[in-house]
């Protein structure tokens, strides 16, 4: 029994010290669990918005009820609750290279709230706009690419 | 032989002093080329979102309608010190509301002051120096229509020798390159020339830039360290911005890459500018940058 808890106690000092990189696989599961979520949920927010987006620069051929479709989606996904996407101690000053968010998100003072309401308005007004036609859909997607960069740029770490 | 040339010494000095003196002369524009100009407010409105004033002179974090309110006080950290935006609102006493067209010119096109200084090169008078006079007088009339600030400008935040204001004329001589960077060859490619080189001043981030600031014009576009060194502003150039011409402007318009992810950093506000103009200058822009050689 002492032999185990000695060989334990080794294995656990040799944990502390590997490299930061091994240290991410030992990261907390529910936290692991909740980045991956979130970075899902951007997915399925670009997959919707590239039909929209594609229709809006004469990449794909504007189709109203498409439109109208990728646009439901992407209303519907901007009001899913994501109070657990978000834990604590989940930003990249913590965790490094496995996740973009910057600790500003929980820091005091941190608008993330409101400006995640302004990108579920904008959702909302795609979704009115997208099946009234092309021109319609066109005015309504720089609303929401603008919406999207208020909490990209305030909230997650610039790519180089 | 010694002594006679210790005796000129003084004058020397005296005729370097003038010659530096002369040399770094804040330049100001003919007055006779300002006349009978008239400015358009709603053409000036063009010009300002093209020039992107707002993403430097709006008050840091201001939002929606708060950002035609052009009160300054963004930071701007560089090697040199920390230069703060100043209030450029139209309020005579704080802002730029005394000024005429000539004072305008003057500050665009030659970084010089109405009372005769230089500014520093973070107000990027480098590229506003290709500028038509034109636009500026419309842009002098739309920036009138604007809400008045009292806010105080706040001092820059510079060490020595950086402070000493006369010595810019000295990089002004070294660095001022009004001409046009590149050679354009269609009406569409001088439009788009003109967005990105003058008002636009997309040099200003994109183009990396010597120990004393100034633009290393040999690689135009090619992607630089940003001013506070913390990160990178990417090349544009076609071999590293392989994006069509249709996503670059869809890109401008919306701040969307062709994944779908979209602009961050300071790029995010620059979007919010080139959101208003309309569709065939962001393809300009686009058409500008397809033109350009690679870089290494």
């Amino acid at each position: 029994m002492k032999k185990t808890v000695t060989a334990l106690a080794a294995l656990f000092l040799a944990g502390t010290v590997t490299s930061p990189a091994i240290a991410e696989s030992h990261m907390d599961p529910a936290v692991e669990a909740a980045i991956k979520a979130r970075k899902a949920q951007m997915q399925l927010y670009a997959f919707n918005i590239g039909l929209l987006g594609g229709m809006a620069k004469d990449a794909i051929p504007y189709d109203a009820d498409a439109a109208s479709k990728a646009a439901a989606n992407l209303a519907a996904l901007s009001k899913l609750d994501q109070s657990r996407l978000w834990p604590q101690g989940s930003d990249n000053s913590a965790l490094g290279e496995a996740t973009a968010a910057l600790p500003a998100i929980w820091a005091e003072g941190s608008d993330i709230m409101a400006k995640g309401m302004a990108f579920v308005e904008a959702s909302a007004a795609m979704e009115q706009a997208a099946g009234g036609g092309l021109d319609s859909l066109k005015a309504a997607i720089g609303p929401l690419g603008a919406s999207c960069g208020g909490c990209h740029k305030a909230y997650r770490q610039p790519k180089d | 032989m010694i002594r006679k040339v210790l005796s000129f010494l003084p004058f020397l000095a005296v005729a370097g002093l003038a010659l530096f003196w002369w040399l770094t002369v804040p330049g100001r524009i003919d007055s006779a080329r300002l006349g009978g100009l008239a400015g358009d407010p709603a053409r000036g409105e063009q010009v300002f979102w093209a020039a992107g004033c707002a993403s430097c002179h709006a008050a840091p974090e201001s939002q929606g309608e708060a950002r035609m309110v052009l009160a300054g006080g963004m930071a701007f950290p560089s090697p040199f010190g920390t230069f703060y935006a100043p209030n450029i609102s139209p309020d005579p006493d704080r802002g730029i509301g005394g000024w005429t067209v000539a004072d305008l010119a003057n500050a665009m096109l030659h970084g010089t002051s109405p009372e005769g200084a230089h500014y520093y090169p973070a107000f990027p008078y480098t590229s506003y120096a290709r500028a038509e006079l034109q636009d500026i007088a419309d842009l002098h009339a739309f920036l009138a229509t604007l809400p008045a600030s009292e806010t105080t400008s706040r001092a820059h935040d510079v060490s020595f020798p950086f402070n000493i204001r006369r010595s810019l004329g000295g990089w002004k001589l070294l660095f001022s390159r009004p001409a046009w960077v590149t050679e354009a060859t269609s009406p569409e490619i001088t439009r788009g020339r003109y967005l990105v080189e003058a008002l636009g001043h997309c040099g200003e981030c994109h183009t990396p830039r010597n120990t004393l600031g100034g633009l290393d014009y040999t690689r135009w576009l090619q992607g630089a360290p940003t001013a506070d060194g913390k990160g990178r502003t990417p090349a544009i150039t076609p071999d590293k911005l392989d994006w069509s011409a249709n996503d670059i402007a869809a890109y401008l318009a919306t701040g969307f890459t062709p994944e779908y992810d979209v602009a961050g950093g300071h790029m995010t506000e620059v979007v919010q500018n080139l959101a208003h103009l309309p569709e065939t200058d962001l393809k300009a822009i686009a058409a500008y940058l397809k033109t350009l050689p690679g870089g290494g």
